[in-house]
């Protein structure tokens, strides 16, 4: 089943910022969603989570449209994470791991009890390999620290569907590696808005490449990620090889004044 | 912490509300012993107690102290309660209703009431002086839809300056009688004039719109990391902070109508108790509306005793504390809330 976009619009004053967007994602699949900046991939992500709602379209998550749903019903099935979250209040990590719990609480009387909440949150921790983190506050982690407990939160929402909006944002490298290895690790249908094509090629199942709010390229990272789509796509030149570990293709770019030089 | 020190804390703030609720009404021109307040307390629930109380210490402790110490502390509650929920909704830690303007719209509204005689019901007046005003600092505060802490508490200066003015302009116009004293009052907040009247309103007002915002700490909570956090947690973000908002206009506009617009109070209550409960709205809820009970309790007896036998309005009080406490936010907080 997994989850199916279906002829998705979706305009903000007017201005076409997803266009007739259309994709298949199997259960458990980790799809790496790719374009230029302003190609719509936030949008598309808060149409999947159904914070907005798509002018035309559906997004159908195992048979069950998200359009039919309550924004909680939506909650419990899909978690979203933001880029450069940051709270308003001081937080511990462990207050920012049972937020992901609100979805589970009833309606009225949600706001007592809560016991059960604890063991998810901290089984969630635990997960993302976070759990000596707990009583820490959350302004102090770094940012590789804060992303990975961001994750938790997401889990202790237990979702069917993680999207995530540049997750590794301001991570260093072995934090970006972590982080999506993590991803991996958990076994969800994913939905990653990256920027960086090499990780998106190492760690994910699909691409799909936007431009304009269009899907120009869907496919395995080998099939999308070639020399003339991503020219097409970005304007750049760049080589591809193979990863001499994993397989994968990896992507070289050439700077226009190597080019000039060549 | 664990659950059962939060609830020690709970109770101890409670237990020390009450004690001090009781030994404020001792306190005043005329002496009078906890005896004698639990004496005549008692007689007019109908429960027997061996000291009989005279009638003049009767009248003093019932007709008097009583209704105004209640009032400061079902005030100081909704205030307190005020303040929590709009920090939370608007993700602002400067956000209380009198820093915001709503205070003052709300006095706007009383005042026509009281002085004009405009037929309205008192705490209605004052709630839909008191939503005008939110409405109005909260769309002056909105550049490009967003709203900054910075913007929101400029935009609520103009605002109490201009209800300030129309207060006063209207006390002025209907003048008769000691109109200074009339317009201090309603500008910076008193409890003097508190009846069992001023009980009721600010009862009802703590009590119903309390309750509704107790039930809502989960949905506060989730607001901590901002509104698409909170869409994404499941919350209706638009229909949730309009319904809060509504409240708190409500709220603000019961505590406004019986004791003008007191100020700091829903502004250092929600971050000194943060401090103790942490940020989570279950526990920062209950615990903020005691604390700020029971600190106008105190300060109203300190406004009333002080200077003893001039009286001064709370609000002069609670700015005295308040104000050094807003300048240490203004200091310590991160800068990307002031942006």
């Amino acid at each position: 089943m997994g989850v199916d976009l279906d002829g998705l619009s979706f305009a903000i004053d007017g201005t076409l910022i997803v266009r007739d967007f259309s994709a298949s994602l199997p259960t458990g699949s980790v799809t790496g969603l790719l374009g230029p900046n302003g190609a719509g991939k936030s949008t598309l992500l808060r149409l999947v989570a159904g914070i907005d709602r798509a002018d035309a379209g559906t997004v159908t998550l195992d048979g069950v449209s998200i359009g039919s749903l309550t924004r909680q019903e939506a909650a419990r099935r899909i978690a979203l994470l933001e880029q450069n979250a940051a709270p308003s209040v001081e937080l511990t990590v462990l207050d920012v791991v049972l937020l992901g719990r609100i979805p589970h609480r009833t309606r009225l009387m949600g706001s007592f009890g809560g016991d059960d909440d604890r063991v998810v949150a901290i089984d969630a921790l635990q997960a993302v390999g976070a759990a000596e983190l707990a009583d820490r506050c959350w302004q102090t982690l770094s940012g590789g620290q804060q992303q990975r407990v961001q994750i938790a939160r997401a889990m202790a929402q237990q979702p069917k569907l993680l999207l995530l909006d540049e997750p590794t944002n301001h991570l260093d490298v072995s934090a970006q590696l972590a982080l999506l290895g993590q991803v991996r690790a958990l076994g969800v249908t994913a939905i990653m808005a990256l920027h960086d094509l090499n990780l998106a090629a190492a760690y994910c199942d699909q691409i799909l490449l936007l431009d304009g709010g269009r899907l120009v390229a869907a496919g395995t990272p080998d099939e999308v990620l070639t020399p003339e789509i991503i020219g097409a796509v970005y304007g750049v030149d760049c080589f591809i090889l193979q990863h001499p570990r994993g397989g994968h293709p990896v992507i070289v770019y050439s700077s226009a004044t190597s080019k000039g030089a060549s | 912490m664990t659950r059962a020190r939060y609830l020690g804390w709970l109770v101890m703030a409670t237990v020390t509300l009450a004690l001090v609720c009781g030994v404020a009404v001792t306190i005043g021109p005329a002496a009078v012993s906890l005896a004698q307040v639990a004496g005549s307390i008692g007689g007019h629930l109908g429960i027997p107690t061996d000291a009989p109380v005279s009638l003049l210490v009767d009248s003093i402790v019932w007709q008097l102290r009583l209704p105004r110490v209640l009032t400061a502390a079902l005030v100081g509650a909704g205030l307190a309660l005020s303040g929590a929920v709009m920090q939370s909704v608007t993700r602002n830690p400067l956000a209380d209703p009198y820093l915001l303007g709503l205070s003052s719209g709300a006095s706007v509204g009383a005042v026509c009431v009281v002085i004009l005689g405009i037929g309205f019901a008192l705490p209605v007046a004052a709630f839909l002086g008191a939503l005008l005003a939110l409405v109005a600092t909260l769309s002056i505060a909105r550049v490009g839809g967003t709203i900054t802490p910075v913007r929101a508490v400029l935009a609520g200066l103009a605002i109490a300056q201009l209800a300030g003015a129309l207060t006063s302009f209207i006390i002025f116009w209907a003048a008769k009688g000691d109109s200074y004293r009339e317009i201090l009052n309603w500008l910076l907040g008193s409890v003097a004039g508190a009846t069992w009247q001023s009980v009721a309103i600010a009862a009802s007002g703590v009590a119903v719109v309390g309750t509704g915002i107790l039930l809502s700490a989960t949905r506060l909570d989730a607001f901590a990391f901002g509104d698409t956090s909170a869409a994404s947690l499941g919350i209706n973000v638009n229909r949730t902070r309009w319904a809060l908002l509504g409240a708190v206009a409500l709220l603000t506009g019961a505590m406004v109508a019986v004791s003008g617009s007191i100020g700091f109070v829903g502004l250092i209550l929600p971050h000194l108790v943060r401090g103790i409960s942490g940020p989570g709205h279950r526990r920062l809820l209950p615990l903020v509306s005691v604390c700020g009970a029971l600190f106008l309790v105190i300060a109203d007896t300190l406004a009333r005793t002080v200077f003893d036998p001039r009286e001064l309005p709370v609000g002069i009080i609670t700015a005295f504390i308040g104000v050094p406490v807003f300048i240490l936010l203004i200091k310590r907080k991160k800068s990307h809330l002031w942006a």
